[in-house]
């Protein structure tokens, strides 16, 4: 399956679709980014006259490239499965380092602790274009081959 | 190894993981982890993981689908620690 193969097969759409690319993906790893358009209606209000993007979304970023988009590369390597695999986030402990101003894009990199009975549990940080760390934190998350 | 000793330690691998306490003083083989301990899919995984390190076995996917209670779990650690 390749990089753009993933993006095409994430359950999500705008406004809640938090990944542009994935630029590398391995059995262990995958790598990919995303820029937040300053348009996102929820910088209207996080913060008023103040926009910053919201922890919770950032976090969201990191499980949609970090857990999710790997776990569906790793389900579709076990079997040709055909449609999309049922997914929830189970749990995340991110810490939040520097805050991410509209505008900005940020570059996702997770790497696999373990992925048995259906679970994804991943090592993921995000940084930014100079390189600083963001934000960084354990994801982890079901992930279901599709019911044929 | 003891059926005593495998509870005591499956008690301990647990005891992190369960959300309803009172599960805990009430624990043995018929404990079940989802009713009684409110241990959640996700976190059983964990549960199994830390039980292959603690006795050094595999678990498939197979069994991991059958252990539902204490009981069930001790059953799979004897037989795989005598395979």
């Amino acid at each position: 399956m390749k990089s753009i193969d993933i993006v095409s097969k994430l359950p999500y759409s705008a406004p809640f679709l938090f990944v542009d690319e994935i630029t590398s993906i391995s059995e262990n790893a995958i790598e990919g980014n995303y820029f937040f358009d300053k348009s996102h209606d929820f910088y209207r209000g996080h913060f008023k006259e103040n926009p910053v993007t919201p922890g919770v979304i950032l976090a969201e970023c990191m499980a949609q490239i970090g857990v999710v988009s790997l776990g569906i590369y790793l389900v579709s390597k076990e079997e040709a499965a055909s449609g999309t695999p049922r997914i929830a986030m189970t749990s995340s402990n991110v810490d939040f380092i520097k805050p991410v101003y509209p505008g900005e894009k940020v570059f996702v990199k997770s790497e696999k602790k373990y992925f048995r009975f259906n679970k994804l549990k991943c090592m993921v940080i995000m940084t930014d274009t100079q390189d600083n760390i963001l934000c960084r934190g354990e994801i982890s998350g079901m992930i279901l081959k599709s019911k044929s | 190894m003891t059926n005593r000793d495998i509870i005591s330690k499956i008690k301990t691998i647990v005891t992190p993981y369960t959300q309803r306490k009172e599960g805990l003083s009430e624990f043995d083989e018929s404990t079940n982890f989802l009713n009684d301990l409110e241990i959640n899919s996700a976190n059983l995984v964990d549960v199994v993981l830390d039980v292959e390190d603690e006795f050094d076995i595999e678990i498939d996917n197979e069994s991991m689908e059958g252990m539902m209670t204490v009981g069930d779990a001790r059953d799979i650690i004897i037989k795989k620690l005598n395979d």
